[in-house]
């Protein structure tokens, strides 16, 4: 069996400006961080970010690297809003497909069962429909003749996912509360990289905990990368919660100041600047 | 506060009336919401909706499920009773096994609902969070409001965003709509009226009805002789202050 462990550098190595992004995670809650750090190294740039969005957005978007944004929300959770994506909405600086947390999962719901799109209860009556033009009902056959909103499949070019454990094959664990919707990121995605905080052997996975929670399986899964402490500063329940203090820093210092001091140089350049704690001050 | 006469004439005694904050009698209304639901989710957004549906949980409706805010079911001593992790909410919410009471930043005498920014949504001049579950929630569950600051900047005569779908946008779609109430700082409003506007219920004790009207951008016909929010038996003063929420967080959002 093939061994796709990989490194974040060498992921986005793989990208392409112009590329549509799926983000994983929710709000503040297990983001691919990491990997959202190694796609601002580089140069890739015009792209679209489908997300249920946190700090991943705000960070493109303070970089200026999106073209589009697909999105129910952008929140950091203990500070519901996120003040880079606010910013960046408040100048235009990007193209938004505003839709609601449903619409989202069906999108992607879609996307993974290779359908053009899935009614949803949700949207009509609502603004949704007036800020995205193009998307179109549909007319239930049966007797009730009922309209809904055909959301359209959210195909991704490529997912970013992060979960605590995972085999060098990509089968990924997540051992917190909540899957959010990893796994479903990783079936609409054409390719799809998962980074985790730690990767054992296969038959490691269940001895930690039971088979529910292998979340992604392989055959969804092109590279896996090891990133300890890779969703800092978002949660990773249980390995780690969110770094509070660091998000506020994040929040509240200037996007230019901000990245100067901690995304110049690579991921371990970051994660040192982190724990030594100078930002603290 | 210069509405102590009306407390008076509403018969509230002034002595006891001044022993129940402004806050708790929020979380009476926030409460009350829940009445008679059954075996639903209670989704409560903000503080004074969480302390309400605690309660509501602990005294008159004991078939309430709640959550701990993250993916598990709780009961009020925090033993997990189940499992709700985001895509089984979102299920939940389309089953209409649900009521839910958001906030909202703007809202309009229809029930439209604003929670993703101010201003031209081309171009915001105050992006706030965006639509979130509005729209889901409002088609599929009854959905009631929390407004924590009652004002004229959120009871708007038209809302800049449609998040949660009113009366006058639900149309054809309104086979699960239902917007129990609106609660407020000042009081308790419904939309059970023949061209569902908005109405008021009760007033909290020590509110005016002009003061009411001053706050909302729309007409709002408040009548002199308007219900007054029901007092908070001890009981539910006792759960509320030493059980669910001593470290009175229920102050911070509600002032006196």
């Amino acid at each position: 069996m093939s061994d796709k462990t990989t490194t974040t550098d060498e992921v986005v190595s793989r990208l392409h400006s112009g590329m549509t992004l799926g983000i994983g995670g929710w709000g503040s809650r297990r983001k691919p961080m990491a990997l959202v750090r190694a796609l601002l190294r580089s140069d890739l740039t015009d792209l679209t970010i489908v997300s249920y969005g946190g700090p991943d957005v705000g960070m493109l978007a303070a970089a200026g690297r999106v073209r589009k944004l697909v999105t129910p929300f952008v929140t950091l959770d203990s500070i519901p809003l996120e003040p880079h994506y606010r910013a960046a909405r408040e100048s235009g600086a990007f193209a938004l497909m505003e839709i609601d947390e449903a619409m989202f999962m069906w999108g992607l719901h879609a996307a993974a069962n290779r359908l053009p799109f899935l009614p949803v209860r949700a949207g009509i009556g609502s603004d949704v429909m007036r800020v995205n033009p193009a998307l179109r009902t549909v007319t239930s056959p049966y007797d009730d003749g009922e309209t809904f909103v055909a959301v359209p499949a959210l195909r991704l070019d490529a997912a970013l996912v992060h979960v605590n454990r995972a085999d060098r094959q990509g089968n990924g664990q997540y051992l917190g509360p909540d899957p959010y919707f990893d796994d479903l990121f990783c079936e609409a995605a054409d390719t799809a990289y998962v980074s985790c905080e730690r990767i054992v052997d296969t038959a490691e996975l269940t001895k930690e905990a039971p088979p529910q929670s292998l979340l992604i399986k392989r055959h969804t899964v092109t590279g896996v990368v090891e990133a300890p402490n890779g969703a800092h500063f978002t949660s990773c329940a249980p390995d780690y919660g969110r770094d509070e203090a660091f998000q506020k820093a994040y929040a509240t210092t200037p996007w230019r100041e901000f990245a100067a001091r901690f995304l110049g140089g690579g991921e371990q350049a970051y994660q040192s600047a982190v724990r030594e704690g100078s930002w603290r001050s | 506060m210069r509405d102590v006469s009306r407390t008076e004439s509403t018969g509230v005694d002034r002595a006891e009336s001044a022993e129940v904050t402004r806050a708790e009698y929020c979380v009476i209304a926030c409460a009350e919401a829940w009445r008679d639901n059954g075996e639903v989710l209670a989704s409560p957004m903000g503080l004074v909706p969480s302390i309400g549906a605690r309660l509501a949980r602990r005294t008159f409706a004991p078939d309430l499920l709640l959550t701990d805010g993250e993916a598990m079911l709780v009961a009020p001593d925090g033993t997990v009773e189940g499992w709700l992790p985001y895509r089984q909410h979102l299920a939940l919410v389309t089953g209409g096994r649900r009521h839910v009471m958001m906030g909202a930043s703007q809202i309009d005498r229809y029930g439209n609902q604003n929670i993703s920014c101010i201003g031209d949504w081309a171009r915001p001049k105050r992006q706030l969070l965006g639509v979130r579950g509005a729209p889901v929630n409002t088609l599929n569950n009854p959905t009631s409001y929390w407004v924590p600051r009652h004002s004229r900047r959120v009871f708007v005569e038209k809302v800049d965003m449609v998040c949660g779908v009113g009366y006058d946008h639900v149309g054809d779609a309104a086979r699960y709509h239902r917007i129990p109430r609106v609660v407020s700082d000042l009081g308790v409003f419904d939309f059970d009226t023949p061209d569902h506007s908005m109405r008021p219920v009760s007033l909290h004790p020590g509110v005016s009805p002009e003061q009411v009207r001053e706050a909302t951008s729309f007409e709002l016909a408040v009548p002199d002789d308007v219900p007054r929010t029901r007092r908070p038996t001890p009981e539910e003063l006792r759960l509320i202050r030493e059980v669910i929420d001593p470290g009175n967080t229920r102050a911070r959002e509600v002032g006196a």
